[in-house]
């Protein structure tokens, strides 16, 4: 039985030689990002108004670009088959990939943030609160679009079956985080949103690998 | 139950089940569509506020309600599916989805055609209509899955497992967009959406209920008819049936 750690560290090696894979979308992210303001105009206080709502609209397109190739390769060379063959469990692969996807899409927005603060003449209160949601709320974003990816990985056309497939099951989180970051900042408390937050990542942690799991071995029977 | 239930997993069983079935369905579905629309829609009395506008109720609250019924029907299918690993009940999945999609578009374009008149807008955020429209994207996902694939099975399987993750999503997105609204603004159309309706109007609305649901399970007996025949058709018994017409 090979463990979490090697899987983890297998999925690491590959992101490591493959940087276009976990570079490109967090480029996406910044482009996005500003495109809005080229879009509905320069006005800093509309743009700090509408800031929430951008910052995870891209957070959402940049994590699901890269979601399709996510299980793309293993598909191809043929190491989901074997793990099923084996009868080896698929838990620990798919929480590595899991975790690796965060690690390399998710852990660079949150750590952008402050970045995109000063885009958007965010303040002290706001950016911490974007920071705070963009932590609790970005492996939501890796678990599900793992699940999209696990679902699509057989499928002819992938790529945007996946956007239509998921992004519906990203709305909740976008209500939350967006009304956390605007509570925050007006001087409201938003201690409320982020353990709704807190609760949906938990929740989903809790099903979604098992939903995975079963999408891979449909997938390859 | 189970055991009446469990020979109708077999497709040819089930075939010729769902074939005599459906005339006594699509007759009963005809007679109370027409019954339920034409008391509601002819005979009613005119609102004393919407006027006569308010009869599009009559088409509009029984496919709102039977897009979420189909909904329920699809999932407890493909429930069936995944863990019984019975092939038909894969097959009724697909046969529920885009019956339970038009049910919804129909639901949305009535409301959009009676909220002008009353709310003076075609379209407003408010948490019903938003809701309703994510459903709509989620029929939309199963039935573009399942065209995915080019091996029918595994389409028919992971159509069948998104599904259920859609079910289990929905409450959460609904509450959640229910949430949200009411951050934005007071309930403005919230007064609108249950009105103690009057007996005479009322009656109608459950014939017109009864008419939809009718026509749900017709339209699914004919539409999974079809699927089993497509699906089975190298089978010797298909091969008899076509061959005997």
């Amino acid at each position: 039985m090979v463990s979490y750690g090697v899987f983890l560290q297998r999925e690491l090696r590959l992101l490591a030689r493959q940087k276009s894979d976990w570079l490109n979308p967090v480029l996406f992210f910044i482009i996005v990002l500003t495109l809005f303001p080229i879009g509905v105009g320069p006005e800093p206080n509309m743009l700090r108004i509408m800031a929430p709502g951008i910052v995870w609209i891209a957070a959402l397109l940049s994590v699901l670009l890269a979601a399709e190739r996510l299980f793309k390769d293993d598909y191809r060379n043929g190491v989901i088959e074997q793990l099923v063959a084996a009868r080896h469990a698929l838990q620990p692969f798919v929480l590595a990939k899991i975790s690796a996807n965060w690690l390399s899409t998710g852990l660079p927005l949150v750590l952008l943030s402050p970045l995109v603060a000063l885009l958007f003449n965010l303040e002290l209160p706001a950016l911490q609160a974007m920071a705070l949601t963009l932590l609790l709320g970005t492996p939501v974003l890796s678990l599900l679009s793992v699940l999209g990816a696990a679902i699509t990985v057989s499928a002819d056309k992938g790529g945007i079956l996946l956007a239509l497939l998921i992004l519906p099951l990203y709305i909740p989180l976008l209500i939350f985080a967006s009304a956390a970051i605007e509570a925050a900042s007006m001087g409201l408390a938003y201690q409320g949103q982020l353990a709704i937050l807190l609760a949906i990542v938990l929740f989903a942690l809790a099903l979604v690998p098992m939903a995975v799991c079963s999408a891979l071995k449909i997938n390859v029977s | 139950m189970f055991k009446w239930l469990h020979p109708l997993a077999k497709p040819e069983t089930l075939y010729h089940f769902c074939g005599k079935l459906s005339p006594w369905l699509m007759a009963a579905a005809l007679f109370t569509l027409l019954l339920g629309n034409i008391w509601g829609l002819g005979f009613t009395p005119t609102d004393y506020q919407q006027g006569d506008s308010y009869r599009i109720i009559h088409i509009h609250v029984p496919s709102a309600i039977m897009s979420m019924g189909a909904y329920m029907a699809m999932a407890i299918a493909a429930f069936t599916a995944l863990v019984w690993q019975i092939k038909t009940a894969q097959w009724a999945v697909l046969a529920i989805a885009p019956i339970g999609a038009v049910y919804t578009a129909i639901a949305l374009l009535t409301g959009m055609a009676w909220g002008e008149p009353m709310w003076g807008a075609w379209w407003v955020w408010d948490a019903r209509l938003t809701s309703q429209l994510i459903l709509l994207f989620l029929y939309f996902g199963v039935m573009a899955l399942h065209g995915a694939f080019s091996d029918r099975q595994t389409g028919a399987k992971v159509a069948s497992l998104l599904a259920v993750i859609g079910t289990i999503n929905l409450p959460i997105i609904h509450f959640s967009v229910e949430w949200w609204n009411t951050l934005h603004q007071g309930a403005t159309i919230t007064k609108f959406a249950k009105p103690s309706i009057d007996p005479s109007m009322l009656w109608p609305l459950l014939m017109s209920l009864l008419a939809f649901k009718l026509v749900m399970l017709w339209l699914t007996c004919v539409r999974l008819r079809t699927a089993i025949l497509e699906n089975e058709q190298h089978r010797p018994w298909v091969k008899q049936l076509v061959g005997k017409v």
